[in-house]
């Protein structure tokens, strides 16, 4: 695995220590999950979630949802009821 | 009365609150009392408001006052840190949720505060419930009350360990790969993972949507059947929860005396290399309980529950990867300085995730990427499929399986931290029911010679919840393994 090039794929940035210490953990990983190269799943079907429940609808209408205020409350920044981010557009 | 309040089980406290034995405030304050006193050297809880518990608490004895009479009004829960209760805190043991306040109650928090619940406080978890300890917690490790130099499992360890300690009567917990019943074993509590899909998990921290189930940790089964039967159940805010009806289960738990009629699958994969033996005696102790209880035990194969470990360690980071990009400093939680966009979503990741929460992270992305999608991704969901198969064979013929809970007892603190494979591979006899979408349930079975607890594992098929409940209450009926406090 090329860790520093996942990793930003992922959106993290990691030193060069965190990078090397990590390499050396998710090769170990990686070898270990290797062994489910030993099966044969010719002809198997893919289990997703094991659930009873398919596609569960409900009436497209409007419900109550959280305040403006209440869904602002955690943002590490806002201003006029809005999150800020650094400038995006040139 | 002649025991100290914090002793008292969640049904016996509610029953002297209703016959006004006790007061709400006289109970919640004694728990109070208890976590200033122990938690300094346990670290179970990350977060306790005494004035606002108390106020729920005096609120809760003059409805009673008033004719208020919900069997569980004025009952102390503890809550996990990944449950979201409205106006506390809810950070899911990470720095990048340092600060956040939940905005609105998960659906079980509603359903426990409808039925008059109170809660008192909340318990360290690994960081996005990834890890078997608690080591990986921002607020760092829990302590195993039956011996503070090793871990109380994880990642319910908190929950686990305020439980064992009488911190709090009973706790609700997640469990994804084994974080309910794994801590419960290592602290000598009882936990159920319930069926996939029976309770909702709005409102919890996603970390592995089609493996997460939230469940409760209590001394005994019938107080987790009475927190079961209130959290469980269809919620429009999950749309995995079944709107199947949810049983009475606990008549039948109060009444369980014995297991005759009953055949239980005891899977030889389970007694190999790796188990400890002093845990493999204490199983084979409790497994012959069960048989003189009238069970038929039988030998049973689970041939693919040996990749579990593997298939899980490809599955829950990939979902973990995609759930955890909501992280990304904008809307909630740790911002980093930056110059840029980019600079401020690496950053605030860098920073605020701990060291296995990006291990994790990056694992699920380079299985989900291009290229390598089919070799890992979709081959670990074949796979789950053959590990579902094995079960649905053997519940052809068993009620339920019987085996151990963890391979070992509970481990010292550092032991595994320098090599996450075999910290991964305590939940080997867990992570099976979570890929497979069945019910679990921890119970306390013995002690290794040198005072650590074990537990059985009971496992059901889906929606036997009630089934297993009952039998982890007839074993408890019969022994009292569950009774014993540690010494702290």
């Amino acid at each position: 695995m090329d860790v520093p090039y996942v990793a930003g794929l992922a959106r993290i940035a990691l030193t060069a220590e965190e990078a090397a210490r990590l390499q050396g953990q998710l090769d170990d990983i990686l070898a270990f999950v290797g062994e489910l190269k030993e099966l044969d799943v010719t002809g198997v079907e893919a289990t997703d979630v094991a659930a009873d429940t398919h596609n569960v609808w409900r009436a497209d209408e409007p419900r109550t949802g959280l305040s403006q205020a209440a869904a602002l409350a955690g943002a590490p920044l806002t201003r006029r009821g809005q999150f800020v981010v650094p400038k995006v557009i040139e | 009365m002649s025991r100290d309040l914090h002793e008292l089980g969640l049904l016996e406290a509610a029953e002297a609150l209703a016959r006004k034995a006790i007061s709400s405030v006289e109970l919640v304050q004694a728990l109070l009392d208890r976590s200033a006193a122990l938690n300094p050297s346990l670290n179970a809880l990350t977060w306790v408001d005494a004035d606002a518990v108390l106020a729920a608490a005096r609120a809760a004895d003059a409805a009673r006052v008033a004719g208020d009479a919900r069997p569980l009004l004025g009952a102390p829960m503890a809550i996990k840190d990944l449950l979201n209760v409205q106006g506390q805190p809810c950070t899911a043991g990470s720095n990048i949720l340092k600060g956040y306040v939940a905005p609105y109650d998960a659906t079980v928090i509603a359903r426990l505060r409808a039925a008059g619940c109170l809660f008192v406080s909340r318990t360290n978890t690994d960081e996005f419930a990834m890890g078997g300890s608690t080591e990986t917690s921002a607020y760092g490790t829990t302590r195993n009350p039956w011996d503070l130099e090793r871990v109380p499992g994880g990642s319910s360890g908190g929950s686990a360990a305020a439980v064992a300690a009488r911190l709090a009567p009973a706790a609700l917990a997640s469990d994804t790969g084994g974080s309910i019943r794994q801590p419960a074993a290592f602290c000598g509590v009882t936990g159920l993972k319930p069926t996939y899909g029976r309770v909702s998990r709005y409102g919890c921290v996603a970390f592995a949507s089609s493996l997460d189930q939230v469940g409760p940790i209590a001394r005994t089964v019938e107080d987790v059947t009475a927190v079961y039967q209130v959290i469980a159940g269809l919620d429009p805010h999950d749309s995995t929860t079944s709107a199947r009806p949810v049983e009475d289960a606990l008549p039948g738990v109060r009444a369980a005396t014995n297991l005759k009629g009953l055949t239980l699958g005891l899977p030889r994969d389970y007694f190999v290399e790796g188990l400890d033996a002093e845990v493999e005696t204490l199983t084979r102790a409790a497994v012959e309980t069960c048989r003189e209880l009238g069970a038929n035990v039988v030998d049973v194969d689970l041939p693919h529950s040996r990749y579990g470990i593997a298939c899980y360690y490809i599955l829950a980071p990939a979902e973990a990867s995609a759930n955890l990009a909501r992280y990304d400093g904008v809307r909630y939680g740790f911002r980093a300085p930056a110059e840029d966009l980019q600079e401020m979503y690496e950053q605030t990741r860098s920073l605020g995730f701990g060291a296995e929460v990006k291990r994790r992270v990056i694992l699920g992305t380079y299985v989900l990427s291009s290229g390598f999608h089919d070799a890992y991704y979709l081959r670990a969901q074949k796979i789950r499929t053959l590990i579902r198969r094995d079960f649905d064979r053997v519940f052809e013929t068993c009620d339920a399986i019987i085996g151990p809970v963890t391979p070992t007892a509970a481990f010292r603190i550092g032991e595994k931290n320098a090599d996450p494979v075999q910290m991964y591979l305590g939940d080997i006899f867990t992570v099976n029911v979570n890929l497979a979408g069945l019910c679990g349930l921890s119970v306390p079975c013995g002690f290794t010679p040198s005072g650590l607890p074990a537990g059985l594992h009971i496992a059901g098929p889906a929606f036997a919840d009630a089934r297993i409940l009952e039998i982890g209450a007839a074993y408890q009926h019969a022994t009292d393994w569950h009774v014993k406090p540690p010494e702290i």
